[in-house]
């Protein structure tokens, strides 16, 4: 059997990807790309800990976290959208109305 | 295999249910009644809310854990429902004229008012880190949506944007948080990680140290402290100027709500290990929150936004001190907060025109000769803000380092109050303007009833906080004693 640390070390470095996708990464699409990589990283990490610790929370918890995945796709896209019909770009840099 | 139904005792979340039953109806006549005015939409939502208010008050004193150790009723979380419908109601008041006048009076809103506000109250009702983490999202799903209101407006599109990415990645360490602790205690029970984390404390836990600095990380993102701050300026300035009152003040309680019970409640085995992390946050945010509002000059909904990390900089101060008197002064500065902050956006609302396309300090000039009224509860409200007596800002700020002393923080009460000192420099710079330069062309205008109502209520609680906060104080000392349980 594939021992815990295997799981957590792959999920770490899956978490370590989305956060360096977050702050390298220029295109609000791939940023919210790279948060859902975090998010699964984490459920990941939910999985291995309730089959490893025999406790069948964690993979409810899962469900819960893909649900609210869901929905904050939803809300970011339609956010993504209506700044892209303003704006004709998505790139973060260039969104920078508000400074000071 | 036996399934044990969880016991349902609907009573116990009238209040969170009220506000649901609301916000639901209010969507409903939005979508089927054609003819139906926002001004009756948000009358419907404030007897929402002060109906939840009465089922608050009905409920309390009562002490439970419900929906099997997910939810429970005790004082502490009815004190912080008080906040968050006193919060709501507020908005609410001051959103119906701005609604109108930037043309964007869609019932949506006042339906995801509503339901930020449910959110709020499960994550100050959560035992249970799944229960809080629910909250948190129904919150800030709500709010990202709100930030970006204004749609055809490029500043409330990238108010939007960089809320719901920055919120979306915090989200991502908080719940890593939850999974770590999940790993070292086998529960995301608050009661059992206590239990659990307390044995196993020490940096030679690598999950449970992980789990609480990632939680810490989540929080300091959603209440806005120094370094995870980044985002509230232009969060702030982008958003409608009511959904900028509600964030900075309900949203933020609803936070610390959770902040107070994870970390007084569920970890204070630990406090070895995060007090000296939440001290250099609360230092970063008093000390660099003071000084980017001493050069902020261009817009008045940024001075409020970096004056507000200062406050969370007093809060996390109180949260610091810990035990019945830190976790008291936090929710008495909550309450007197609300009252002076929303009360000062408020009149944001009533003196900025039609698309708010200048908000600086200037444009204030002279506003006392224009609208004396005004110009006098803008005053009240910076002064309690800054902490002058007779006002709610200073008891609350009295409270807060006073239980710094008691518990031995006396350093990092010296720089709040240093840092209250000087942030007199620029509250007082907006009343300079507003008293000591000739008029700006200011278009006339008469404030609706609703604004009105709603500077009185700010008004009144504020100075009403600062005269007599004796029984207030009690309420917030017994509900933080129902949940540390001394």
């Amino acid at each position: 059997m594939v021992p815990l640390s295997h799981y957590l070390i792959v999920s770490a470095a899956l978490f370590a990807i989305g956060v360096a996708g977050v702050l390298v990464r220029r295109n609000a699409i791939i940023i919210f790309l790279s948060i859902e990589i975090m998010l699964n990283a984490v459920n990941l990490t939910f999985v291995a800990f309730s089959r490893f610790l025999d406790s069948l929370s964690g993979q409810i918890i899962v469900f819960f976290v893909m649900t609210v995945a869901a929905a904050e796709a939803a809300v970011g896209l339609a956010i993504i959208v209506s700044i892209y019909r303003n704006r004709e770009s998505v790139d973060v840099d260039r969104v920078n109305l508000l400074k000071g | 295999m036996n399934f044990v139904l969880p016991e349902i005792d609907l009573g116990a979340i009238a209040p969170q249910l009220w506000l649901t039953a609301t916000a639901i109806l209010v969507l409903m006549v939005q979508a089927f009644v054609p003819l139906v005015t926002s001004r009756s939409l948000a009358l419907l939502s404030i007897i929402g809310s002060l109906l939840s208010l009465v089922a608050t008050l009905g409920l309390w004193g009562q002490e439970a854990v419900l929906f099997s150790g997910m939810i429970a009723l005790d004082t502490f979380s009815l004190f912080f429902n008080v906040v968050f419908l006193l919060g709501a109601i507020l908005t609410v008041l001051i959103s119906v004229e701005y609604l109108e006048r930037e043309q964007i009076a869609h019932g949506e809103y006042f339906a995801l008012v509503l339901f930020a506000t449910v959110g709020m109250m499960i994550m100050a009702a959560g035992v249970d880190l799944i229960a809080i983490f629910i909250g948190l999202e129904i919150l800030s799903l709500s709010l990202y949506v709100l930030a970006g209101f204004m749609r055809q407006v490029l500043r409330s599109n990238e108010s939007a944007m960089k809320y719901f990415l920055l919120g979306a990645f915090a989200t991502g360490f908080f719940l890593y948080g939850i999974a770590l602790l999940y790993g070292a205690t086998g529960s995301t029970n608050l009661d059992r990680i206590f239990l659990i984390a307390g044995e196993r404390g020490g940096w030679g836990n690598v999950l449970v140290m992980g789990g609480m600095g990632l939680l810490l990380v989540g929080f300091g993102f959603k209440v806005a402290s120094v370094p995870f701050h980044m985002w509230t300026p232009d969060v702030y300035e982008g958003a409608p100027t009511p959904i900028s009152a509600f964030m900075s003040t309900a949203a933020k309680a609803g936070a610390f709500a959770a902040f107070v019970r994870v970390f007084l409640y569920s970890l204070p085995g630990l406090a070895a290990s995060w007090a000296p992390l939440l001290a250099g946050m609360a230092v970063l945010s008093m000390v660099v929150g003071t000084l980017l509002a001493l050069v902020q000059r261009r817009n008045i909904k940024r001075l409020l936004a970096y004056s507000s990390i200062v406050h969370v900089g007093y809060l996390l101060l109180g949260l610091l001190s810990g035990g019945t008197e830190g976790g008291a002064s936090v929710l008495f500065y909550l309450l007197a907060y609300t009252f002076m902050q929303v009360g000062a956006f408020a009149v944001v609302v009533y003196l900025g025109g039609q698309g708010e396309d200048d908000l600086s300090l200037a444009r204030f000039s002279g506003v006392a000769v224009r609208h004396p009224v005004a110009a006098l509860a803008f005053s009240l409200f910076l002064l309690s803000l800054a902490g002058i007596p007779p006002t709610a800002g200073f008891v609350g700020k009295f409270y807060i380092f006073s239980a710094a002393i008691q518990a031995g923080h006396i350093g990092l009460a010296v720089v709040g109050v240093l840092t209250s000192v000087v942030s007199l420099y620029y509250y007082l710079g907006v009343i300079v303007f507003m008293y000591m330069r000739d008029p700006v062309d200011l278009p006339e205008r008469r404030p609706s009833a609703a604004l009105v109502t709603a500077l009185a209520l700010a008004v009144a609680g504020t100075v009403e906080m600062g005269l007599f906060p004796g029984s207030l104080l009690d309420l917030a000392q017994q509900s933080v004693a129902s949940l540390l349980g001394s």
